[in-house]
């Protein structure tokens, strides 16, 4: 037999990028497990519903653009968009929402760029914003959390998510919602006037982005990311929130505290922030790239006209990536700093 | 303790280094047929001073180094050259290169030779001789001349003496159990390269999985001069700059060499065959070569000869060849893959390594890059390995060089961490070298352009002195006619023209114009010819060459043949009328005659002959000249003749090679048409 001739190393790690896929995919469970508990079984029927379509679309452009089937979906990579635009829609969307959330994120976002690697802007966050403009009244009906009002059972979240006509569940605004609506009341009689709020911010809500933030830091001693990102994204959000915390007026715009436990920011910080596609590369160029999102997710959440921003400002980010990396080459081997900065 | 310092990136592979220290180091013993290759690292090839047939002797020299960056060679044991030929060596590209081929006489019999105990007494020019004419080479992995590397340039200070011990590659251990058995040659040889260099520091380096070896040296090294260092074990810090930042903590400049920042760095292997040469008088005839994988039975190290064939080894320690489906030289992150067994251990073998599918299974296909980044935290030299990947594909060679391509080391840590299996080494690899052919190109197409502009200059400069002369000449005249006017107009300018004319031939009647007049004829003849000769000559090669010259030398043939034809016929036309000249005369015309319508015949005959024999005939021409230049060359190498000459002639005989190829090509390209 042949000896065979191919070129150094010949040995190789143990990591795959399935296998980042799945510790990602699972990562997510603590979170997933306790948004059920608050809201019901609304998230579960989402991420199902919306991986089946996903599967599909990502078949769909594999074989329109000619591309193995099975090699390609082996990669989970399609999985992980959906589970993760899946967490963030509301609990109890309805199925044509998701489906045409998921069809923006792998067919727009991700195969027309030329699919996994190749798409600038974060997918599940293309699909999310996609959905935030076009069915703002659907995309803002979250339910109330478990002790606030009634939750609906598994029967009644299918129901809600295939048959919508027929569904008719309690919507409440979020305690992110609240804060910005109020000017009239100080935030501490805010808080004692809404059930919403819960220790630190919204009930259920803070317990989710601790659960993600448990997620998150599993990710990081598993090595699937480093802390520069997603650290720097939380140190932006939570110095804006310091910075412009009056103590609690009408007017404010909630306390540090108060901000990385609500909405998405945990989320955010380790599932959307750190994917790396479309982040920067470099550990400066990552830090830079976090704490602008963090820094961004505070002005759109106080100044903006949306109940979150999380999504907006890692698309916004995104842009900004390339350039950042264009001016944090690090320092190679043998070189003065800033010599390779042409 | 030192304190040490730590590299960015690097990886932690499995090190699989137990399974071949388990046993000391065996002796491979004498294999029936060594294998020498001329050229085996870095450097010029050595140059044959034994022809077949001849006797050796272990240890005796058998090649002679060329140049300042080339090692000689000896003959690993005492036996009798069989051939020099082209055979196939240890080469990532497989190809074959000149060896020396030696049957042994199994006798291994040493040619007389002595070292010395007191290299205290030798200058530094005479231990750096020793080292040369020893052989050494790098024994780590690139194997750069030593003595060369050792020849620091005046001016440099050279403050810290790294040897490195680190073997930071997975599989390998040879230089830990050279550290493990031979410490005391290890610091011995050590304090003879600090007695040549005078550091204020000697280190020797050692990763902190390889305890045995540490103790050891450490006893070796009490009450020396010599310092061990013990670093953190993580993979590339056994490379040359990587180690130099952990001892120092300063990193050579990009592009630079150890010596710009005060640092000379050798390998543990090369300190033992320091200590060799100079102490006990042996040239490098050996190594210690790993073999390991689970293809062979019994991993274990070797002391074995060099030139032995690598599947005489690999039977020693038991290879199962049906295992093995890839043969490594050096280790799994940065070994190449070998073509055949059968090719020669050289200075530079440290490891062979057969693994099992199971053991290093085939890549699988790339998946997408998701820039994950992982590359880059794992680079040793800081690149955005990822980037450059995105570069390379592109072939976007300026961003590549901008993103410092050229200092990646080839490692292999980002393709080892790369969780989409990518290649990327090979990517830079490829990149590199189309950097480098497109450099060369550029360089060659300067120089053309250079030249063409210097010639249109000289072409315009010749140009204008013509112009210059004539519009002088001009000038002269009028200034003549003016004169002529002005002295009254009495001499008329033609009768003083006649007037010259008939003096002139006065002097030609009175003169013995006969003799003259038929000598300066019959010399006219031999020199046109003589002229049409060379002029033909170099339109023959010219042809050859294919060069753009080939119409101006046409004419320039044409025209001399004319003026050849001219002075024949003038010297005839003399001959007839002056009937009492001697007939000899007419011998050397009609010889004249004659080889010009050899010549007309012989080109006729060319132009009747068919493309391919034409290619044919030219082939053949060349093959001709090839011998007589070889033959030449020869004879110049024999007799001594200055370097220039013979490099002028290896020069000759290259290009006429090349010529004779392209020929070649020409030839079957004709016959296949």
């Amino acid at each position: 037999m042949a000896l065979m001739r191919i070129t150094s190393p010949h040995a190789h790690g143990p990591m795959s990028t399935s296998k980042v896929m799945l510790n990602v995919l699972l990562a997510t469970i603590p979170g997933i497990v306790v948004l059920t508990h608050f809201f019901g079984f609304g998230t579960i029927v989402n991420i199902l519903w919306g991986s089946v379509v996903a599967l599909a679309c990502e078949a769909l452009a594999l074989k329109l653009r000619r591309r193995p089937l099975g090699f390609y979906l082996k990669d989970y990579s399609a999985l992980v968009t959906a589970t993760l635009l899946c967490v963030a829609l509301p609990p109890y969307s309805p199925w044509w929402l998701i489906a045409v959330g998921i069809a923006s994120a792998i067919l727009l976002a991700k195969h027309l760029y030329g699919g996994l690697g190749y798409n600038p802007f974060n997918p599940a966050m293309v699909g999310y914003v996609v959905l935030l403009i076009s069915f703002p009244i659907q995309m803002t009906a979250w339910a109330p959390p478990r002790g606030v009002g009634e939750l609906p059972g598994l029967m009644q979240a299918l129901q809600a998510c295939f048959t919508p006509a027929a569904f008719d569940g309690a919507t409440m605004a979020t305690p992110l919602d609240l804060l910005k609506q109020n000017n009239s009341l100080l935030v501490k009689d805010l808080w004692r006037q809404s059930p919403q709020f819960g220790r630190w911010a919204g009930i259920g809500w803070e317990w989710a982005n601790l659960a993600f933030l448990a997620g998150g830091a599993w990710l990081l001693y598993r090595r699937i990311f480093t802390w520069h990102a997603p650290l720097a994204m939380l140190a932006g959000l939570a110095l804006m929130a310091a910075l412009f915390n009056d103590g609690g007026s009408s007017a404010s715009g909630g306390s540090p505290l108060f901000h990385l436990l609500s909405g998405a920011t945990m989320f955010g910080a380790f599932f959307i922030v750190t994917d790396p596609v479309t982040s920067a590369v470099s550990v400066r160029g990552r830090l830079i790239y976090g704490a602008m999102i963090g820094i961004l997710v505070y002005i759109i959440r106080v100044r903006g006209n949306y109940p979150d921003a999380v999504a907006f400002a890692v698309l916004i980010m995104n842009f900004a990536a390339p350039f950042i990396d264009y001016y944090t080459q690090p320092r190679t081997y043998g070189h003065q700093r800033g010599e390779g900065e042409k | 303790m030192r304190k040490v310092f730590d590299f960015h990136g690097g990886i932690h592979p499995p090190e699989n280094k137990y399974q071949s220290v388990r046993t000391p180091i065996a002796d491979a013993g004498i294999p029936p047929q060594l294998i020498i290759p001329l050229s085996q690292h870095i450097g010029a090839p050595a140059v044959p001073v034994v022809a077949a047939g001849d006797t050796v002797l272990k240890g005796q020299l058998i090649a002679e180094p060329k140049g300042f960056v080339s090692v000689p060679l000896h003959a690993p044991t005492s036996g009798t050259i069989v051939a020099i030929e082209e055979r196939q060596i240890a080469h990532p590209s497989g190809y074959q290169a000149p060896c020396i081929v030696i049957a042994s006489d199994f006798n291994d019999e040493w040619i007389p030779h002595s070292g010395t105990r007191d290299y205290r007494n030798l200058d530094k020019a005479q231990l750096i001789e020793r080292i040369r004419a020893a052989g050494i080479a790098g024994m780590g992995g690139a194997g750069f001349p030593t003595a060369a590397k050792l020849s620091v340039r005046e001016g440099v200070k050279i403050d810290t003496l790294v040897i490195n011990g680190t073997e930071c590659e997975p599989y390998i251990t040879a230089d830990d159990i050279l550290m493990r058995e031979r410490a005391t040659q290890i610091v011995a040889g050590t304090l003879i390269l600090q007695q040549l260099i005078e550091p204020s520091a000697t280190l020797i380096g050692v990763e902190d999985n390889k305890p045995e070896g540490l103790a050891a040296l450490r006893s070796a090294a009490e009450g020396t001069a010599v310092e061990i260092v013990e670093f953190p074990t993580k993979y590339p810090s056994g490379g040359e700059k990587q180690l130099i930042e952990i001892l120092t903590g300063k990193q050579v400049p990009s592009g630079g060499l150890p010596a710009d920042v005060g640092v000379i760095c050798q390998n543990v292997a090369t300190a033992v065959a320091v200590y060799d040469a100079v102490v006990l008088g042996r040239p490098l005839i050996s190594r210690i070569t790993t073999v390991t994988g689970e293809a062979v039975a019994q991993p274990q190290n070797f002391e074995v000869l060099l030139g032995t064939p690598m599947s005489y080894l690999l039977a020693l320690a038991g290879y199962q060849p049906q295992k093995n489906r890839r043969l490594i030289m050096g280790g799994p992150m940065m070994g190449f893959t070998l073509p055949s067994p059968d090719v020669p251990i050289v200075k530079t073998t440290n490891c062979l390594l057969a693994p099992t599918e199971i053991e290093l299974p085939t890549p699988t296909p790339a998946q997408a890059c998701i820039r994950c980044g992982m590359c880059a935290q794992a680079c040793p030299a800081s690149l955005l390995p990822q980037q450059m990947f995105w570069f390379a594909q592109g072939k976007e060679f300026e961003k590549l060089e901008n993103h410092n391509l050229f200092d990646c080391i080839e490692c292999g840590a980002c393709s080892w961490v790369c969780p989409s299996n990518i290649p990327l080494v090979q990517y830079y690899r490829a990149s590199k070298a189309e950097i480098l052919q497109l450099r060369r190109d550029n360089e060659k197409s300067e120089q053309a352009r250079i030249r063409f502009e210097a010639r249109q200059e000289r072409l315009a400069a010749a140009d204008a002195e013509k112009e210059a002369k004539r519009a002088a000449r001009k000038k002269a005249a009028e200034e003549r006619a003016l004169q002529a006017a002005a002295d009254g107009g009495e001499e008329d300018p033609i009768q003083a023209a006649i007037e010259r004319a008939k003096a002139k031939k006065a002097a030609q009647v009175a003169g013995a114009a006969d003799e003259n007049e038929l000598e300066k004829l019959e010399k006219a003849v031999v020199t046109t010819r003589k002229r049409l000769e060379t002029a033909s000559g170099k339109l023959e090669q010219a042809k050859t060459e294919g060069s753009d010259l080939v119409a101006a030398l046409q004419t320039g043939v044409d025209k001399t043949r004319a003026k050849l034809n001219a002075a024949e016929n003038a010297l005839h036309d003399y001959q007839l009328a002056n009937s009492d000249a001697p007939m000899e005369n007419a011998a050397p015309t009609d010889a004249a005659q004659a080889a010009i319508e050899r010549a007309m015949a012989a080109r006729s005959a060319e132009a009747a002959l068919s493309p391919s024999e034409k290619a044919r005939a030219q082939l053949e021409k060349l093959q001709v000249r090839l011998e007589k230049s070889r033959a030449k060359l020869a004879e110049s190498r024999d007799s001594g003749a200055e370097e220039k000459i013979i490099e002028a002639l290896e020069s000759t005989v290259e290009r006429l090679s090349e010529k004779i190829a392209a020929a070649e090509q020409e030839l079957q390209a004709t016959e296949g048409a």
